[in-house]
């Protein structure tokens, strides 16, 4: 058998002739610039360690947790109305944070790139303002606002309006951690492209609301897709401030990251896990689509969206 | 106020743009502040020197300069690598330096756990040397660093790409080894952005909460962490003591980052053409 083998399927260097000894393959020289071959290896190898030793292993645990009971456990643990009802309360949630960011970060955008005034740098780090601020204290800052105790909780409640231990209050402290995501994507981006176009438009004789939805728009789209992804991302899982205050009242207040914090403190992990898969695919789903959107619309986002 | 521009739409966005953070971030905000004026300076200063609170604190700001120390070296080598190397798998490995970023942080709280305890994957190796990882400090360190991965390796990396390698040239050129160029050439000139991302991942390992508390043990006084505290003291209806350690960390965390930014602009200035 081996002697009817046709050449096609045999290595390639199987059927290639001997080289030609080349004194340049023995002692190749090296350009100024390359590394010594022992320093390049053992850097990608530290790298690759370090990035599969705190990157891979947390992420290939999560599945491994969630499954290792077997795929019947897994789907038991969502069926289960607890995780149903947090599933529903985090889309819920990222539902409205989500437009209103958009919402914030093209009128946030447009008044930052397409405008000159004073106060401009200020309001650019005011919206940078909650990625300075921990997770727990943008929680904390509601319920000394809206609490039983807070400065308006009291005058709410009286009007029947619950906002701290309820859903209005998981909505509002996640639009708190989410704001500056899409703004600060647009920004940049908006800046760079300028106004020609706009002022191209509104010669032609459009209108300012036609010009921003037949040329703004279109010219932002990409960038807009990029945030937008960021954003629920984050709105999806975002885990500090949420945790403040919804008061982890189960099947009503509990978004799934904090379904995730009960279930392991009930020492249920293969449940916590198979909420934590559906968590951290949302997470790989969001990277792979971020990815895509990087290399193929590279000059259609803004160059530094690192955050 | 009067902008003129051809652009229409200034008034309407500024006014969208104005009310929402004025209302959802600001207001907010200035509750907090409200708060703490109303306990008066050494009502703060009590409740911040309170020997929990100072030790929570300590734990915080200490173990978040750990791990961002940790993320400038091996975050620029993981750049270094990223930028100047071609290998299999590569892109890959460069869409995996977000995960952080995209890993809801309860998510990535558990799995650490899990991974460092006596009985998981890692933890286990480390058990038979006596040594705990997960709910000691050296837990609450390691979930620092994966939170604050990402920055660093994401503020070289372009000023990496964008580097000339005429000076590489020139340095080779005048007799010097490749060691010694990126030693004495190419490294100082990355020290403003490695900077800069060791902040940035320092300022949030200070407020990391979620990635934190499952791995941490959160015992007081040896693995509290601030954040933690702010909740427990929230659980207990003490309003002021949480107020109080969130206007320090607030506080530290400015004053911190102002420093680094100092720091950052005369490294900029010692060490030239980056950016």
């Amino acid at each position: 058998m081996p002697d009817s083998m046709p050449a096609a399927l045999l290595p390639p260097s199987a059927t290639k002739p001997a080289a030609a000894p080349d004194i340049r393959a023995r002692k190749r020289l090296r350009a100024p610039t390359e590394d010594p071959p022992l320093f390049r290896a053992a850097a990608i190898a530290l790298a690759v360690f370090f990035l599969a030793l705190f990157l891979v292993l947390p992420l290939a645990v999560v599945f491994i947790e969630a499954f290792g009971k077997g795929a019947a456990a897994f789907l038991e643990a969502l069926r289960e109305e607890d995780a149903r009802a947090a599933v529903r309360l985090t889309l819920t949630v990222a539902a409205i944070a989500v437009p209103v960011n958009v919402v914030f970060g093209i009128a946030a955008a447009w008044c930052i790139a397409k405008f000159e005034f004073p106060g401009k740098s200020l309001l650019v780090s005011l919206i940078d303002l909650p990625f300075s601020v921990s997770p727990v204290v943008a929680g904390l800052v509601y319920v000394l606002l809206f609490g039983a105790q807070g400065l308006l909780g009291p005058t709410l409640q009286a009007y029947g309006i619950e906002v701290i231990f309820a859903v209005p209050g998981i909505v509002l402290a996640t639009i708190f951690v989410t704001l500056p995501f899409i703004a600060r994507e647009l920004i940049p981006l908006m800046e760079d492209q300028g106004t020609t176009d706009e002022e191209a438009a509104l010669s032609l004789g459009a209108g300012g609301f036609r010009t921003f939805l037949r040329i703004t728009l279109p010219n932002i789209r990409w960038g807009l897709l990029y945030g937008v992804l960021l954003c629920n991302a984050r709105a999806m899982g975002e885990f500090g401030a949420v945790s403040v205050v919804s008061g982890h009242i189960r099947g009503l207040t509990n978004t799934m990251p904090l379904q995730v914090e009960v279930l392991y403190n009930e020492y249920n992990a293969t449940a916590a896990f198979a909420v934590a898969s559906l968590l951290a695919g949302l997470a790989l789903v969001t990277l792979a689509l971020k990815s895509l959107l990087e290399w193929r619309y590279a000059d259609e986002i803004a160059g530094t969206h690192r955050r | 106020m009067r902008i003129r521009s051809v652009i229409p739409g200034f008034v309407p966005a500024a006014g969208i743009t104005l009310l929402l953070l004025g209302l959802l971030v600001l207001l907010p905000l200035a509750a907090l502040v409200l708060r703490a004026a109303s306990l008066g300076w050494s009502g703060v200063w009590d409740l911040v020197t309170e020997p929990r609170v100072l030790a929570a604190l300590r734990t915080s700001f200490g173990l978040s300069l750990a791990a961002a120390a940790v993320n400038a070296v091996f975050g620029t080598l993981t750049a270094w690598v990223l930028v100047r190397y071609e290998f299999p798998g590569r892109r890959l490995l460069d869409a995996a330096v977000d995960l952080p970023f995209a890993l809801p942080t309860a998510v990535a709280g558990i799995a650490l756990a899990a991974l460092y305890a006596p009985n998981g994957w890692i933890g286990a190796l480390a058990a038979p040397f006596e040594v705990r990882i997960a709910f000691t400090p050296v837990g609450i360190f390691i979930a620092l660093v994966f939170v604050g991965l990402p920055f660093v390796v994401r503020t070289v990396q372009p000023v990496l790409a964008e580097a000339q390698q005429d000076v590489e040239e020139a340095a080779a050129t005048l007799g010097a080894g490749r060691i010694r160029t990126i030693l004495r050439v190419v490294l100082p000139a990355l020290v403003p952005a490695v900077i800069a991302g060791s902040a940035m991942a320092f300022a949030r390992g200070v407020g990391e909460y979620g990635s934190v508390i499952f791995i941490a043990g959160n015992i007081p006084f040896v693995s509290e962490i601030a954040p933690l505290l702010i909740v427990v003291k929230l659980e207990e209806y003490d309003f002021e003591g949480a107020t109080a350690i969130a206007l320090a960390m607030l506080t530290v965390s400015f004053v911190i980052l102002l420093g680094l930014n100092a720091l950052g602009s005369w490294s900029r200035r010692r060490f030239g053409h980056a950016r």
